[in-house]
């Protein structure tokens, strides 16, 4: 463990016996308001672990239907500032661990320390910032950040290399994210082979923590193949074109289908 | 260890690093790990230098401009840039990363650019050496860049259009990198300037050093001194800038000025001077500093000349900035547009709108009489006729 920490959500939920399915949106899309409501929504259908996206710009890590959530969002008037206020009774309603998701610069522009403090005060669980790599996170942020006892989230890749992966699994206190191919999010829809032999790969290093694969699951089957080794798996872009395509009242079976 | 150059951990200071998602960690590391070393090789410098000798006709002049430095007072020379093969100082990058490509092994190229002049040079060096090449460009600009959308065609290069967020230069960024991620092993991608992660921003700089090499021994012979008084070269993501200053950043008593698009005035919300703008920010994988909304959301910049009009600048000159090492001033599109037409008049080169730029900083009254002054001619005017023809009303 990086540092000797208390349990949160995140870890209780990693030790229930099953799969683990966690949804990422993102805030402010379809609608400004719709960030509790989706939260709300989520828990009653089961699912149980929510990313929430802090919409970027310039997300250079994710497909074009993250993109244009992000881009929708914004439109929509979602800026830090807001969202912390939209979460601040969340916590009256929703038990799901929560973790947020987002590039570093809006971050960095609320204040490192300011946006910890302001997550930890809502009952954000953790934190996902995929363009903050571990080496500049350890030498430049660790410090300003470890005192509000946010899970960081690692992701790592098929190309990540055996050495870094047990670096990433030692700087980890929750679970690994794990990039199911090369890709940016939405992109595959099929896992194959290579991802089988991947999966394997990771399942037989024995880490110490658990791992939630992302990116190309959108349904039941994907669910269960990323899941055959994993603890669990993350739904995004998939989750993203149901908001669009049904709105807020097609959550409910859209995750009874995943996991009947 | 220079405080101008870039340090072990690839930091400029504060500014620079490599902020890139984990999936890109392998391919920026690979080159990170390896392009000093192959860059010092003597087989790779020799076949950068036949290269630069024979392809792209270097050394370019140092020419003296005899009827400028008369209406100036000042003794001013031009690096001609603008006379390298595809007509600018761009290809000088292309020509390294290529060889460097090859010798990593890839087999397959992407580039973005913005006014098409960096896709260009890419392409052409992947003709010349038989690479597939992808370049990716802004919609917009597309549009209103057709002539080198056509170069790029003709040499052979796939030209997709990047329709994400503003779609333009940094909307292709952002689509090249998205490639990256998606072709992690036989992929190498060619940045343009003097941006993106490290290594990117010391290895560009370090293929675009040739100008200050050259303009050492050239002055050397002119004048009898390796140093000028003054340095000038526009600066958008600041490949060619970073060229002019590289060999004398540690010479503090060369004074260096790095001319900035101002477009329509630094306070009208239609500008691309980042020094004046911007605050300390991420953008495609470097902290430097950035155009970016309270919230850190990265905005859309404008300048006539589209080399120009990047929200971001490279670590390098966002440190020389911090420093007080480099002065920045921004220069407007009207005074850029008649420091072009001035030295179309006064010498018979018509420049890149870029490089007008530089030129501008002249009447600005940014050099006192009876200086030395080397101003990077960056790039030939031809591809911006059109932008000269209708804003003098040329026809």
């Amino acid at each position: 463990m990086a540092e000797t920490q208390s349990q949160n959500r995140i870890h209780q939920a990693l030790e229930k016996p099953g799969k683990l399915l966690s949804i990422y949106y993102t805030a402010g899309f379809p609608n400004l308001e719709d960030t509790v409501p989706i939260l709300e929504e989520l828990q009653a259908a089961g699912a149980d672990m929510v990313e929430i996206g802090l919409p970027f710009s310039d997300p250079l890590a994710d497909g074009p239907t993250i993109q244009e959530s992000s881009t929708r969002a914004l439109r929509n008037g979602m800026h830090t500032e807001l969202l912390f206020e939209q979460l601040k009774d969340v916590r009256k309603t929703v038990d799901l661990p929560l973790i947020l998701m987002g590039y570093f610069n809006p971050v960095l522009q609320y204040g490192v320390e300011a946006f910890c403090r302001k997550c930890k005060e809502v009952g954000i669980d953790g934190l996902i910032l995929p363009d903050l790599p571990l080496e500049i996170y350890q030498r430049d942020y660790q410090h300003l950040m470890a005192p509000y006892g946010l899970s960081m989230v690692f992701l790592i890749s098929p190309q990540t290399g055996e050495a870094r992966i047990r670096q990433i699994d030692a700087a980890s206190d929750s679970f690994i994210y794990m990039v199911s191919s090369a890709s940016t999010t939405g992109v595959q829809d099929q896992f194959g082979q290579g991802q089988d032999a991947y999966f394997d790969r990771i399942h037989a290093m024995e880490l110490k923590h658990p791992q939630v694969v992302g990116f190309g699951i959108s349904d039941a089957q994907s669910f269960q193949k990323a899941t055959r080794t994993a603890k669990g798996a993350i739904i995004g872009s998939a989750f993203i074109r149901l908001l669009e395509r049904e709105g807020l009242g097609g959550i409910r079976n859209f995750i009874e289908n995943i996991r009947p | 260890m220079s405080k101008y150059h870039v340090d072990e951990h690839g930091f400029y200071g504060e500014f620079g690093g490599a902020f890139i998602p984990e999936m890109l960690y392998p391919n920026v590391e690979e080159l990170r790990q390896h392009y000093l070393e192959i860059m010092a090789s003597e087989s790779f410098q020799q076949e950068f230098r036949k290269l630069l000798r024979d392809y792209v006709g270097r050394p370019t002049p140092l020419y003296y401009a005899e009827r400028l430095s008369e209406k100036y007072g000042s003794r001013i020379y031009l690096k001609r840039e603008d006379l390298c093969h595809t007509g600018a100082h761009k290809v000088n990058n292309t020509i390294g990363q290529i060889l460097m490509a090859k010798r990593l092994g890839k087999k397959r190229i992407i580039a973005e650019t913005g006014a098409g002049q960096h896709g260009v040079a890419t392409a052409t060096v992947c003709a010349l050496m038989g690479l597939p090449c992808v370049v990716y460009m802004g919609e917009v600009d597309i549009a209103r860049q057709a002539p080198n959308v056509a170069r790029m065609k003709l040499l052979g290069a796939e030209v997709r259009p990047a329709r994400s967020g503003s779609r333009t230069l940094k909307d292709a960024t952002n689509e090249a990198i998205r490639d990256w991620i998606n072709n992690p092993e036989d992929t190498h991608y060619i940045i343009g300037s003097v941006v993106g992660p490290h290594p990117y921003p010391d290895m560009v700089a370090r293929f675009q050093a040739v100008i200050s090499e050259e303009i050492r021994h050239q002055l050397l012979e002119a004048e009898g001194r390796t140093d000028p008084d003054y340095l000038i070269a526009c600066v958008g993501g600041g490949s060619n800038a970073a060229g002019t200053y590289y060999h004398y950043l540690d010479q503090e008593e060369v004074q260096i000025i790095a001319a900035e698009a101002a477009g329509k005035g630094v306070d009208t919300g239609e500008s691309a001077a980042t020094s004046a703008l911007g605050r300390v920010g991420i953008i495609h994988a470097s902290k430097t500093l950035l155009m970016q909304t309270a919230d850190g959301q990265i905005t859309e910049p404008y300048s006539i000349s589209a080399g120009l009009d990047y929200p971001g600048v490279g670590p390098m000159h966002a440190h020389l900035f911090q420093t007080g090492r480099a002065q920045f001033i921004p220069v407007t599109d009207a005074q850029a547009m008649a420091g072009g037409r001035e030295l179309a008049r006064l010498e018979g080169i018509i420049p890149a709108i870029e490089s007008s730029h530089a030129f501008a900083v002249l009447e600005m009254g940014a050099v006192p009489p009876d200086s030395l002054v080397v101003i990077n001619l960056s790039g030939r005017g031809d591809k911006d006729l059109q932008t000269y023809i209708d804003y003098f009303d040329l026809t």
